[in-house]
């Protein structure tokens, strides 16, 4: 289902232009919702609510900077919702018409607050970070025992990624994120604006081109769990949806998810309202409902990733809100780092970089 | 000349202002503009309410920088070379396939003819998304194919067929098929069988008959399907972006990455309109072609 979620949302919405009034319609990440709630809202509302999918800020972005997009609702992560706030795509919220802002924790909404001063655009919906996932079995044996399945050394150093390009490698196709985290390998700063110092990310980049598979940004939960690729450098709550997929299909594939040791991004995916939103009272309401905190607990609990509701935790099952790999605690934590967005000229250079690195070119 | 006569000939020219040349005029315009960060990400734009000043200060801020930018960067030129590439490979394998198809179509008997054709055109009705990602399911390492290849023994290892340029080719050769079968079809169709037996009875055998007979007389297909195959294959970015994985490097692509990662949307017209101009070549030899076929059929 995942694989087809760009196109189709990009086919979905055409339709997305013509909306009426009593609809609300939802633009969000593929494979991130427990959709018993959709149709939970629907009851508990009388709004009629459409859902698409997307699986890149990039391509978001872009319909929320071409305008009249359609959408009520969409979940850019914070840094695209930080530029995004600046070409004045959103709206402020109405915090009359969100009492269940009371459930939200303060300390994610300190930290959404650096893209989103005074969190007057945006709610976080989920947040996680970025690291690897490793299927245990087929990598020791490549490996060896003592394989480094918490450093970044797994998918950085040539000589790990010789060996693993037999059973598969896929990484993210989102140079906001591999960039970052090549420089943390280096020991640089990972958050660096320099076009020098972002340079150096193609000296850890170029030399394991050759042994990635495939660089995308959803494929690899299903290819995971299928046993078809052995690590994936990816999305915490992607990759633990993995090892559930594996579990119940009972096909030997046993996934494990790691931050690396030397520093993983810390990132936020936000619920912002277009400016132009056909239905911005639908969209406060679908905000509303997502903030109660039984409904963010269903989300968390099928999802895998960490929200930011502090009411929701008591709801949370054990094997997410006890799962240092969901909620870290303090050490890793302190572990994590964050990114600003770049600024058009260093965005040119980093876009480059990466299709460089991607086709050789 | 009466007034429902210009009428008519001025259809064909209303539909072509507005189908063509008034989305080339503004992707024309945002490509001499310069990137922001606002809502459209382009300055300058028209402002009409300020009338002649508005439209003075508008064509002060055009310039063509973003094409000297693409001559400054290797980049453009190899993905515009690469897209050749693969149009012209997947071109001639296209025609490769097709033409048996259709050579076979013709010569079958007529009662067949009807239900051959329906299943060439038959696969239309699916999605062409759908037809694409079918692929993935026979192409990758755990796919049909593979356990096809392995089960006869005829292979040991899945072969990595999914994510390389051979993916694109299959992929742009199964889905312009059609579009080459018919073309040659109707020309082969069309054929009098009578000017084959007169080869043979002039001592020519069936092999050389074929050559120096029926091929000749299905050249105009053969470049009608060509063309038909070529001109979308060029700027294909479905087909690479589902099966090709990350090292296949076509245009359609980068004009994707100039458009969403770098939100550039000047640079992503300027790409644009020199893959028009390039492809404005062959559409011109198209053309003439086919008016060279209407003057030949008059």
């Amino acid at each position: 289902m995942m694989k087809k979620v760009t196109l189709l949302a990009v086919a979905g919405s055409m339709t997305a232009l013509t909306a009426a009034a009593e609809e609300v319609r939802v633009y969000n990440w593929s494979d991130y919702i427990d959709e018993d709630l959709l149709a939970q809202f629907e009851e508990e509302t009388g709004y009629d609510l459409v859902y698409d999918v997307f699986d890149s800020n990039e391509l978001l972005e872009t319909r929320m900077l071409a305008g009249g997009s359609g959408y009520d609702v969409v979940v850019p992560s914070g840094t695209f919702l930080q530029r995004q706030i600046q070409a004045g795509a959103f709206q402020p919220l109405n915090y009359d018409l969100l009492p269940n802002a009371v459930n939200l924790w303060d300390v994610i909404q300190n930290r959404t607050a650096q893209y989103d001063p005074g969190n007057q655009y945006a709610i976080n919906y989920m947040w996680g970070t970025t690291g690897l996932g490793v299927n245990v079995n087929r990598v020791q044996e490549v490996l060896g025992d003592d394989a480094p399945i918490d450093s970044l050394a797994l998918i950085f150093d040539p000589a790990n990624m010789e060996r693993l390009a037999e059973c598969g490698v896929h990484l993210l196709d989102a140079p906001t994120e591999m960039i970052p985290a090549a420089l943390t390998y280096l020991g640089e700063d990972p958050d660096s604006h320099d076009p020098d110092v972002i340079a150096r990310a193609e000296e850890v980049l170029a030399p394991i081109r050759p042994y990635v598979l495939n660089f995308h940004s959803s494929e690899y939960i299903n290819a995971l769990a299928n046993g078809d690729i052995c690590v994936a450098f990816g999305w915490s709550g992607d990759i633990l949806q993995a090892r559930d997929r594996a579990a119940e299909a009972d096909n030997g594939v046993e996934i494990v998810y790691h931050a690396p040791t030397e520093g993983a991004l810390m990132w936020f995916d936000m619920m912002a309202i277009p400016v132009d939103a056909p239905n911005p009272e639908g969209a406060h309401a679908f905000l509303n409902f997502i903030m109660d905190a039984h409904n963010m607990a269903a989300a968390s609990n099928y999802v895998y990733y960490a929200n930011g509701n502090l009411a929701s935790q008591e709801f949370l099952e054990e094997d997410v809100i006890g799962d240092p790999a969901i909620y870290p605690d303090a050490a890793t934590l302190e572990n994590l780092y964050t990114t600003t967005p770049y600024e058009p000229r260093v965005q040119r250079v980093v876009t480059r970089l990466w299709t460089r690195i991607k086709s050789g070119t | 000349m009466n007034l429902a006569r210009r009428t008519l000939i001025g259809i064909p020219y209303l539909w072509l202002l507005l189908l063509f040349l008034v989305p080339f005029g503004i992707i024309l315009k945002i490509s001499l503009s310069d990137v922001t960060l606002a809502i459209p990400p382009y300055t300058p734009t028209l402002d009409l309410t300020e009338g002649w000043s508005g439209i003075r200060a508008f064509l002060r801020g055009l310039d063509w920088e973003n094409y000297v930018f693409l001559t400054e960067d290797d980049l453009y030129w190899k993905a515009y070379l690469s897209s050749l590439k693969i149009a012209l490979i997947s071109t001639f394998f296209t025609l490769c396939v097709g033409y048996p198809i259709a050579y076979g179509m013709a010569r079958a008997a007529p009662e067949w003819r009807p239900t051959l054709m329906m299943l060439v055109i038959l696969p239309f009705w699916t999605s062409f998304l759908i037809r694409v990602y079918a692929w993935i399911g026979i192409l990758s390492s755990e796919g049909y194919l593979n356990q096809f290849l392995q089960w006869i023994g005829l292979i040991s290892e899945p072969l990595q067929i999914m994510n390389t340029p051979t993916a694109v080719y299959i992929g742009i050769v199964y889905t312009y098929l059609p579009f080459m079968i018919l073309p040659i079809y109707a020309t082969l169709d069309r054929m009098d069988e009578s000017l084959l037996e007169a080869a043979e009875d002039l001592g020519c055998s069936r092999l050389s008959a074929f050559w120096m007979v029926t091929f000749p007389l299905s050249r105009s297909g053969i470049i009608a399907g060509c063309f038909l195959v070529f001109i979308p294959a060029i700027g294909e970015f479905v087909i690479p972006s589902l099966l090709g994985g990350s090292s296949t490097l076509m245009i359609g692509k980068v004009l994707w990455e100039e458009f969403f990662s770098n939100r550039d949307w000047p640079v992503a017209s300027a790409v644009a309109i020199i893959l028009l101009l390039i492809l404005v070549i062959p559409i011109i030899l198209f053309q003439k072609n086919q008016e060279k076929e209407q003057e030949a059929d008059a």
